[in-house]
């Protein structure tokens, strides 16, 4: 299974790491990274692999978003079907 | 492959977060034909155990999903066959202790509404359906969580007339008994005319006699976003609009339909039909109103409020129709007054009246929905409205339905406030010259020529 994590909020140092870290601490693969700043606004996007993953998605998306409550980011794990569902025919 | 589309993506994020996207409820459908015993006890029984045998899981597969997909399910619900035909067997028929049976089995599954405390009477009475209806207001007064329905037309049988009397002094008997709390009693009643078997949406919801034994609904919802969609267009006619609108039905539908399959395959039941409706909430940016608003509409119910409704209801089905594998229940727009900020607003305004909201329902999915009327309305101007609408309903082929509430000891302007889904909102102005002879008639208006088809 496949998941998009999402962070959008202000840019700063070490965001990546962060996320990446929880990932390998966890047996995430990171399949694909995207970042991108829209107006003043960071936002990046990155492909995780969950089949070798040692925690349930459910707990891991919670984890991640508490992590961005406290570095002031949205943070979101959601499952890579959803997006296929609604942008592809 | 391994492709990121940032678009995309947030797009689908923006939805979420700041446009209200969410599925609006999963609702189990479940048979209680194989609980029906001459024993009342057992009868009560096997219902209680059936329920929450079969959604035993509902609600935290619900929650898993939500989760996991990061797509809000704002409800978990379930639907029953109506409940006048699972009394029908008893010797001694006790609708107020069914009830509060499936008031019990609702609670203990954690669901937040139970539909199917109903009686499909559009041709007359059969067994059980006279003495649900009598025990409506109780059974509303004394439970939470139980809706109940009656159909009382169709396009097929005309209107029972009798029905429509009696669902009068129903709605206002309900109110009265729930007066200390707004009345919310009739918030939980609604009255069809074509009611669909499938239907996910509360109050109106039950599982049809022609469902399989238990079936996975979904209702899907996102005023909001077609709004959102609309205010990023820059100019563009009519027909501009609606292929937005069309665009955008397609998405929330795609969402729709994975989520019931999920919710199907996880809880092993079959999935029956998304319900591509827009189904508002009373939260800012979450308004049908302001809809058609955004197509230029000064407000909600001015002049030309009926054809910006009608185009945005056929759009929504024509981009949703092709998102779903199977469509049904009710789909279109919703005009749930107290549960829609843009609507609460044109109602206070004076700029909606209930005129106005009666030829909306001609072009809308459903009819006068959650409308305070004046506490003292007579129960035969109720049945004059329930006919009215009966006879769009029925003439057009569509399902109409009326859920007014009777604000017990408020008038016009007042606004009593149900809290939550439900809204809150003026009480509505009503014109009460009297139709008593007309309602008095009883009978049945016979089926209209387009029932003929065969």
């Amino acid at each position: 299974m496949r998941a998009i994590i999402s962070v959008i909020g202000h840019d700063k140092v070490g965001i990546l790491a962060k996320v990446t870290a929880e990932c390998a601490a966890r047996g995430i693969n990171v399949l694909d990274v995207t970042q991108s700043v829209l107006q003043d606004m960071f936002a990046m996007i990155m492909l995780v692999d969950l089949s070798t993953a040692t925690t349930p998605m459910d707990e891991f998306a919670d984890t991640l978003e508490a992590i961005g409550n406290e570095m002031g980011l949205a943070i979101h794990v959601m499952h890579e079907d959803l997006f296929n569902a609604m942008h592809t025919i | 492959m391994h492709t990121i589309n940032t678009k995309d993506i947030l797009e689908t994020i923006t939805m979420i977060q700041d446009e209200n996207l969410d599925i609006r409820t999963i609702t189990m459908g479940i048979s209680l034909l194989d609980c029906c015993d001459s024993s009342s006890d057992k009868m009560l029984t096997r219902v209680y155990d059936k329920i929450t045998r079969k959604a035993e899981h509902l609600v935290e597969t619900g929650e898993k999903l939500e989760r996991e997909y990061g797509i809000p399910i704002i409800n978990k619900r379930i639907s029953i066959t109506p409940a006048a035909m699972v009394l029908a067997a008893c010797e001694n028929r006790d609708p107020l202790a069914l009830a509060k049976t499936l008031d019990r089995a609702a609670k203990t599954c954690g669901v937040n509404f139970l539909g199917g405390f109903s009686a499909l009477v559009h041709k007359g009475f059969g067994p059980g359906d006279s003495e649900l209806i009598d025990a409506i207001p109780q059974a509303l007064a004394e439970t939470d969580f139980v809706c109940s329905s009656v159909n009382i037309g169709s396009t097929k049988t005309g209107i029972n007339m009798d029905a429509v009397a009696r669902m009068g002094r129903v709605i206002r008997e309900t109110a009265e008994l729930t007066a200390d709390r707004n009345c919310i009693g009739a918030a939980k009643l609604v009255v069809f005319c074509n009611a669909p078997e499938d239907n996910p949406f509360m109050a109106g919801a039950f599982h049809g006699p022609g469902e399989p034994d238990t079936v996975i609904n979904v209702g899907v919802s996102g005023p909001g976003v077609v709004r959102a969609a609309l205010a990023k267009m820059d100019g563009g006619d009519l027909t501009a609009v609606a292929d937005m609108v069309k665009r955008t039905a397609f998405k929330i539908t795609r969402m729709g339909q994975l989520m019931a399959s999920e919710a199907s395959k996880r809880l092993d039941v079959p999935f029956g039909i998304v319900d591509l409706s827009l189904a508002p909430t009373p939260a800012v940016g979450d308004s049908v109103a302001h809809i058609l608003e955004e197509m230029g509409l000064e407000q909600c119910g001015a002049c030309g409020t009926t054809a910006a409704l009608a185009l945005l209801n056929d759009a929504v089905k024509k981009g949703g129709v092709m998102a779903s594998s199977h469509v049904g229940g009710l789909s279109g727009a919703f005009i749930p007054v107290t549960e829609d900020a843009g609507m609460i607003d044109a109602a206070r305004a004076g700029t909606l009246t209930i005129e106005k909201l009666e030829a909306m329902t001609a072009v809308c999915s459903v009819g006068l929905d959650m409308i305070n009327v004046p506490g003292d309305t007579p129960a035969e101007v109720l049945s004059g409205i329930i006919a009215d609408e009966a006879a769009i309903g029925m003439v057009n082929s569509k399902t109409t339905a009326v859920r007014l509430i009777p604000a017990i000891g408020k008038s016009v302007g007042e606004e009593p406030s149900f809290g939550g889904l439900l809204g809150a909102g003026p009480v509505m102005k009503v014109n009460t010259a009297s139709p008593a002879k007309f309602i008095g008639r009883g009978g049945r208006i016979p089926a209209p020529l387009q029932s003929l088809k065969n």
